[in-house]
């Protein structure tokens, strides 16, 4: 039950990576053209999904609330002042959206809020994995840390790299859904975003070895675990050349098999930990009764979950239109 | 542990809480409503329906917008301020509000989506399936949040295990009669605020002698609707108030500002508690009303509040006053609706200028309702966040510094005055503006699953994502 739990989450946290992950990716390359037309036609490819998207965040903390009640209790106190610039962000950036073409003479209040709140937003969920591979100072259950433990060199790192990879994700979405010369700017953008996203993974990857000698031994007992790291690599081959060969529907899936690969290797590395080298699954997991009526949700509805995803994906397929009129 | 941070953090959840209720309220009655008006237009096919549609779907947009971004913020709430509350009652609250997430957010952001951008990519059946399905998931999420709420306020099924309550009766927790009282009252309560928020409108253009057609659809559905359900209402309440006297004796003492056992009991209809001295100043009490209301009965012994020790008493002051306002409220919609729907069915309704005037002015009740409802509710529960098992004190993140606690109330503040601010004036923008020129929609609207870039192409540049929004 609790595995089941377990892959549930990890679904779910992977979806939001992905999903959100390239819409606030494209609220921060909303910062690069000077035009509205061509903002608008970049706002146009997340405009049907976005709030779906956002939804996977809440379902992540409902399952670890439900689920594993002692790792969020944990996690959420910690973060503190960090999960308050997050939702700050998300909550400019969520309004942003239906606000900014309601504006006229403001509407620069809403790209700032839209740019500004995808960025605070995105450096968060970065430096929060940062933060907790690093380690939190927790004491017998307990965060000790105070406002700011929370906070190294490392973290901010990571920050920044989940910037790079959700701007990546966002590009190769623009690439997906969008013509003319968005697309094009796209495409000069992913060579130089991938590279960034790659170094950067790479880095953390032997920094964790090196950091944590659990986590070293655990590769080097399972040589086959690096199968994740190979996946990436194969698929930034994938996405270099159908880069260079402008097929539009594959680097998006190339980026997402790199996440995946990335997300992989890093719970490998820290399982059976849900904190790092502090708190285990188990040791996190509800009670059976809460598991077990939890059951339903997961076995019925969570499937449905998908399966409105899917839907809304598959009647928002397509290119939007690359040059809209503004109606004002 | 510190006690600024405490009150701090009290006034941060309130707050939070206050402000994102106004938004549900609002959008789950007008989803139910979205849904009845694409209905009747593809049963009559009478193009006021459509117009009044799409017109409202805009305001929906909008505040379903706001209710989104500040319902993100009451997932991560429990657990930053309140981490030993979401540690011992996270196996019980936890399933609960996932329950609510599963079976609602998705369900409503998808089809969200299409209501709003898909109009022209999917086929007319579709979409009106898709209206039912967001009028379904807000109730859905409503469902699970009075579950809930009413756990906390009347804690039943669980035992305590390791300093957690652990469930052990689900069937009590989901389907005991304190939420099947709780839940209609809310709903209600949703369906009011949309059916005042439309009828206001409604009489607002014609007081203005405009969008004669679809003022008229408004005026009346809202008012016909309000007239049937606030009596429905009254009696919820009652139904409400009831749980509360057998469940939190305390608290139903301080709503009727009652210090000291009475046999039988009078009613206090208005007063200023003092509850240094415990009594009432300016009191105007009816006698034996108190026992027919608690007990249906002219004898009973009604409970004081000095029976209760000091630390276990709520305050008194809020709960007795925002009681009073909710049901001022309820009695003055009651009466509006009434005399509204009346005078709609006798055929003079638009000849009253002052009572078109005051249903205009009457959409703020709804909320003030709905808010002061749920301060009675929440501020009668004190001292406990769990009643009668974990005080609200005992509940916070041990480690939660004034400073943090102060930087994220004054944040919260400052984001949600700016974005109610600009929603506020946008929305007011729209109903200003009223339903005009909402029906240009090109033949091939019809054409099911057809590309957004082929039917924008050329018919009307109207069809973009960002207008179709607008």
């Amino acid at each position: 039950m609790v595995m089941f739990w377990v892959s549930l989450l990890a679904i779910s946290i992977l979806l939001y990576v992905l999903l959100d992950g390239f819409d606030l990716g494209i609220g921060m390359l909303v910062a690069l053209p000077n035009s509205e037309a061509r903002r608008a036609a970049m706002l146009n490819a997340v405009l049907p999904v976005w709030d779906g998207n956002e939804t996977w965040l809440v379902v992540t903390g409902v399952i670890l609330w439900g689920a594993f009640p002692n790792a969020y209790a944990t996690l959420f106190s910690a973060f503190y002042l960090p999960l308050l610039v997050m939702l700050a962000g998300l909550i400019l950036r969520g309004v942003a959206f239906e606000f900014r073409h309601r504006a006229e003479q403001t509407r620069w209040i809403w790209d700032v809020s839209f740019i500004g709140g995808s960025f605070a937003a995105t450096f968060i969920q970065g430096l929060t994995v940062g933060a907790l591979v690093e380690g939190l100072p927790i004491t017998n259950g307990e965060y000790t840390g105070g406002d700011f433990g929370w906070f190294s060199p490392f973290a901010v790192l990571c920050g920044l790299g989940l910037c790079l990879g959700y701007a990546l994700l966002g590009a190769c979405w623009l690439v997906k859904k969008c013509d003319g010369d968005i697309r094009a700017t796209a495409y000069r953008l992913i060579p130089y975003l991938s590279v960034g996203l790659l170094v950067f993974l790479i880095v953390v990857f032997f920094y964790a070895l090196a950091e944590n000698l659990q986590v070293m031994g655990r590769w080097l007992e399972r040589p086959y675990l690096f199968v994740f790291p190979a996946i990436g690599a194969l698929a930034s081959a994938v996405l270099a050349v159908s880069v260079r060969y402008r097929r539009d529907d594959l680097p998006f899936t190339m980026v997402v098999l790199i996440f995946a690969s990335a997300f992989g290797a890093l719970a490998i590395s820290f399982w059976p930990y849900m904190i790092p080298f502090v708190l285990t699954i188990d040791e996190a997991a509800a009670p059976q009764s809460s598991l077990g009526f939890m059951l339903w949700e997961g076995v019925i509805v969570f499937p449905l979950m998908l399966l409105y995803t899917i839907i809304s994906y598959t009647v928002f397929r397509g290119k939007v239109p690359s040059t809209p009129q503004i109606h004002h | 542990m510190d006690t600024t941070a405490l009150l701090l953090s009290r006034i941060q959840f309130a707050f939070t809480i206050s402000f994102h209720i106004i938004f549900p309220a609002f959008t789950i009655g007008l989803a139910a409503w979205l849904a009845v008006l694409e209905a009747l237009f593809l049963k009559t096919g009478r193009p006021a329906y459509r117009i009044v549609f799409e017109f409202w779907l805009k305001i929906f947009g909008v505040a379903f917008g706001l209710g989104v971004v500040s319902g993100i913020v009451m997932a991560f709430q429990f657990g930053t301020n309140w981490s030993v509350l979401s540690k011992m009652s996270g196996p019980i609250q936890g399933p609960l509000l996932s329950y609510e997430t599963f079976t609602a957010f998705t369900l409503e952001a998808t089809f969200f989506g299409v209501l709003v951008y898909g109009r022209t990519r999917v086929p007319p059946w579709f979409y009106l399936f898709s209206t039912a399905m967001v009028a379904l998931g807000t109730t859905f999420s409503a469902f699970w949040i009075m579950v809930n709420n009413s756990w906390m306020q009347v804690p039943v099924g669980y035992v305590l295990e390791n300093g957690a309550f652990v469930p052990n009766n689900w069937t009590r927790i989901v389907f005991n009669s304190v939420v099947w009282s709780r839940f209609p009252h809310m709903l209600l309560a949703a369906y009011l605020t949309g059916a005042f928020c439309v009828a206001a409108t409604g009489a607002w253009y014609l007081l203005r002698k405009m969008y004669h057609a679809e003022a008229h659809i408004m005026l009346r559905m809202g008012l016909f609707l309000a007239a049937v359900l606030v009596p429905a209402q009254i009696f919820f309440g009652h139904l409400n108030g009831d749980y509360i006297h057998e469940y939190q004796p305390a608290k139903f003492a301080a709503i009727e500002g009652r210090w000291h056992d009475e046999q039988p009991a009078g009613e206090v209809l208005i007063a200023i508690p003092d509850s240094t001295a415990e009594t009432n100043w300016y009191e105007v009490k009816i006698p034996i009303l108190g026992s027919i209301i608690g007990s249906m009965s002219l004898t009973s012994k009604e409970v004081g509040l000095t029976d209760f020790p000091p630390q276990d008493r709520p305050p008194v002051l809020i709960p007795f006053f925002t009681f009073r306002i909710m049901v001022g409220c309820g009695l003055v919609m009651l009466g509006l609706a009434w005399l509204g729907s009346y005078l709609s069915l006798k055929g003079g309704l638009e000849r009253s200028r002052l009572l078109l005037w005051l249903i205009f002015s009457s959409f703020p009740l709804p909320f003030i309702a709905t808010l002061t409802g749920w301060y009675t509710a929440e501020v009668g529960r004190q001292p406990w966040v769990v009643y009668g098992v974990l005080r609200t004190a005992d509940a916070m993140t041990p480690f939660l510094t004034t400073r943090a606690a102060t930087i994220s109330l004054v944040v919260f503040c400052a984001v949600y005055t700016f974005i109610f601010s600009f929603g506020t004036l946008y929305i007011y923008q729209l109903l200003r503006a009223g339903p005009a020129g909402y029906l240009i929609e090109p033949p091939s609207a019809a054409v099911p699953n057809r590309p957004m870039s082929l039917a924008s192409e050329g018919v009307a540049p109207k069809h973009t994502y960002a207008d179709a929004g607008e």
